[in-house]
């Protein structure tokens, strides 16, 4: 058997290490690209958001790789992606492929149920080895999710231009290339050590945004065209809503490791605004704009795959949001262009308009010059 | 004379601005793109110097538009920046106290909001260009109408005709349909406004608390009818600037003002418009992202490259700039 799972940012080191755990052999497809992207869009039904379409593009990469079994996760909610799996799978039916499949999807009840399906993949190892593997990939989550914290907080204040950017690559590799928990925790901290070793100017003025939106968009850099190294580039610390190790433990161990930030506080936020779940991360969305205003953020841009219905409903109610707590939103939709000059001019607009606001019009251009 | 050039490159029109120390215009230049930027701004620099008289000196570069970067490389700006940026300037530097800016080119439109004179807020058309520049102009043409009297034929009209707004096909369709039916071309074209201001303010201007004073600016607020429509619209009276087809090249010239205080214009001179620029694209085959990199020369020499993700290739070349 044969593995392959779709690309979402840095899901492939976790995954990937809880799969080899189990000597079960995996099959990496090229990371999303313009070929991925064309490949999905060209067999993908046209109004489906991107992210199926990337989806699609990464198995039929994979077949050629000879991938034979796809592992992906379902859900439950209004959302489409809940389908993904069984659309993608019996498109690549109809084009002849000869995947199987196996669907990841969040315990209606009990963590068991995920357990079971894993045991489709894992066969006969014990379970002791697969509750071993699953928390060695969740453990690589959570380095990976640090490690990108800290490139957050490192790009903006970099002195070399790049240097944040190269540290991270060699900091993941790292990561990825533990193959035992020992070795994690020691790759961990070189990891860190690299991360550290970029040299910084901490007195730099930066202005703090918040992303939020759809989990894929936010999570996958092609999906998403670079957004947080853009808006690093231009000076921004960034936070994302959502990390890979938070909704690891919010949905598929059902917030089982007590301490991990969680949804749960943003969907409890939103409930003032929005008062049922609407699929997807749309009370997410909104509860998190909300929360990064009180934490003093200077803004919030919310990121969504065209046709995106939950995050529609949540763009439609963020003005108000915005108005209320006097904290400026952008929203931006993503879709099949590739070119980014629009996006660079928003962001860039968005940026100046932050920075103005937040230094109360010093050191930086008033609008009135002359 | 000392002045400051601005200059902004659209995808429909290029423009250039000659502004003097006093900040009042000295000469403006509207180009057509037509899909070669460079080209563009070096006939554009050509007829600024042609018009301009012999000892002027340009102490300061400015570029703005899609095209900026490109521009910024081959003029040697001093500064570079956002068309929102350069449009808020530009309008609180012509119309003091102004609280909110139209703006509808070629391919976009945007609305900007200022309160206390800084950007509070705008917005960018995303998914649909109905209602900007280029499809007046097709419907213009199809009508066999001169776009430049669009604004005074839609102004004759005493009956506008309802026309569906939303997007520019159903615009189309029922626009055939109306004139098929027999109705006169200026109760069309007002009613075309109509609809295009219609969809202007429910697609760009959502939500955006619009106060006056308004300033209607781009190509398109050279449409008296237009500003009518919009006039009508929001019941208050929008102010169309004197120069509100170049409003990002002044911004541009203005903010280029301020960026070589006490310090030196890195402008390349006028004789850019003679050297030999070049183009090329490839595609780096460094990884499965394939970017396709373009590189700029000049007589053979690399002055920048951009395009890839990782910065392999435009790292070589980056300039310094300062942002935001």
């Amino acid at each position: 058997m044969k593995v392959v799972y779709p690309h979402m940012g840095n899901l492939w080191i976790c995954v990937k290490a809880m799969l080899e755990y189990l000597d079960i052999e995996v099959i990496l497809p090229p990371p999303c690209s313009k070929k991925t992207l064309m490949l999905g869009a060209k067999h993908a039904p046209e109004f489906a958001c991107l992210p199926l379409k990337l989806n699609l593009g990464n198995f039929m990469e994979a077949a050629e790789m000879g991938a034979d079994t796809i592992i992906m996760a379902g859900g439950c909610g209004p959302c489409r992606f809940g389908y993904y799996a069984q659309v993608e799978h019996a498109i690549l039916q109809d084009l002849g492929y000869g995947y199987g499949l196996v669907v990841l999807e969040p315990p209606e009840k009990h963590i068991g149920e995920l357990i079971t399906k894993i045991k489709c993949i894992t066969s006969n190892r014990s379970w002791l080895k697969v509750i071993d593997a699953v928390r060695f990939g969740y453990r690589k989550s959570l380095a990976v999710d640090e490690l990108e914290r800290m490139a957050h907080y490192a790009r903006p204040r970099e002195l070399e231009k790049g240097a944040t950017d190269r540290a991270l690559q060699r900091a993941l590799r790292d990561i990825a290339n533990a193959g035992s928990p020992a070795e994690l925790a020691a790759a961990r901290e070189r990891a860190e050590q690299i991360m550290h070793s970029v040299a910084l100017d901490r007195q730099r003025p930066v202005v703090r945004v918040g992303v939020v939106g759809e989990i894929y968009t936010l999570l996958e850099p092609f999906a998403n065209l670079d957004i947080e190294r853009k808006l690093g580039g231009m000076g921004v610390e960034v936070d994302r809503s959502i990390y890979l190790s938070e909704w690891v433990n919010d949905h598929l161990f059902m917030g089982l490791a007590r301490k991990a930030r969680s949804s749960k506080t943003a969907k409890r936020k939103a409930v003032t605004y929005l008062g049922h779940f609407v699929g997807g991360h749309g009370m997410e969305t909104v509860g998190n704009t909300i929360l990064y205003a009180e934490q003093g953020f200077d803004g919030v841009i919310q990121l969504l795959p065209f046709t995106c219905m939950p995050e529609i409903i949540a763009q439609s109610i963020l003005p108000k949001v915005s108005a209320d707590l006097d904290i400026p939103v952008m929203t931006l939709v993503v879709d099949e262009h590739s070119g980014d000059a629009g996006m660079v001019t928003r962001l860039e607009a968005f940026v100046d308009l932050l920075a103005r606001r937040k230094h109360n019009g010093r050191a930086v251009y008033r609008c009135t010059v002359i | 004379m000392h002045g400051y050039l601005g200059i902004d490159v659209g995808s429909v029109s290029t423009n250039l601005v000659f502004m003097g120390e006093d900040g009042n215009v000295k000469h403006s230049i509207y180009l057509r793109t037509q899909g070669e930027p460079i080209k563009a701004v070096q006939q554009g620099l050509q007829l600024m110097q042609a018009a301009l008289p012999a000892k002027t000196k340009v102490a300061g570069v400015g570029t703005t538009g899609s095209g900026r970067q490109l521009a910024g490389v081959i003029t040697g700006a001093d500064i570079i920046k956002n068309e929102i940026t350069t449009h808020a300037v530009a309008a609180s530097n012509v119309v003091p106290g102004v609280r909110t800016i139209l703006e509808i080119g070629g391919q976009d439109s945007k609305i900007i909001i200022l309160r206390n004179g800084v950007v509070a807020d705008f917005a960018m058309n995303t998914v649909c260009a109905a209602g900007t520049g280029s499809f007046l102009d097709q419907q213009a043409s199809r009508l066999g109408i001169d776009i430049r009297k669009f604004g005074t034929l839609a102004l004759q009209s005493t009956a506008p005709v309802r026309i569906a707004g939303r997007c520019a096909v159903f615009a189309e369709s029922d626009m055939i349909h109306k004139q098929q039916m027999g109705y006169a071309v200026p109760d069309i074209l007002a009613g075309l406004c109509e609809a295009l201001v219609r969809n202007y303010l429910n697609n760009v201007g959502k939500g955006k608390e619009i106060l006056p004073p308004v300033v209607f600016q781009g190509g398109v607020a050279a449409n008296s009818g237009m500003k009518w429509a919009f006039e009508q619209a929001l019941g208050m009276e929008v102010y169309v600037p004197p120069y509100h087809d170049v409003m990002g090249a002044l911004g541009a010239a203005m903010l280029a003002r301020e960026a070589t205080n006490r310090k030196n214009t890195s402008f390349r001179g006028f004789d850019t418009a003679e050297r030999d620029f070049r183009c090329t694209g490839f595609t780096c085959n460094g990884c499965s992202n394939m970017c396709e990199v373009l590189e700029i020369q000049e007589s053979g020499r690399v002055l920048a490259r951009w395009g890839d993700r990782c910065g392999r290739w435009s790292n070589i070349t980056t300039r310094e700039e300062k942002i935001s």
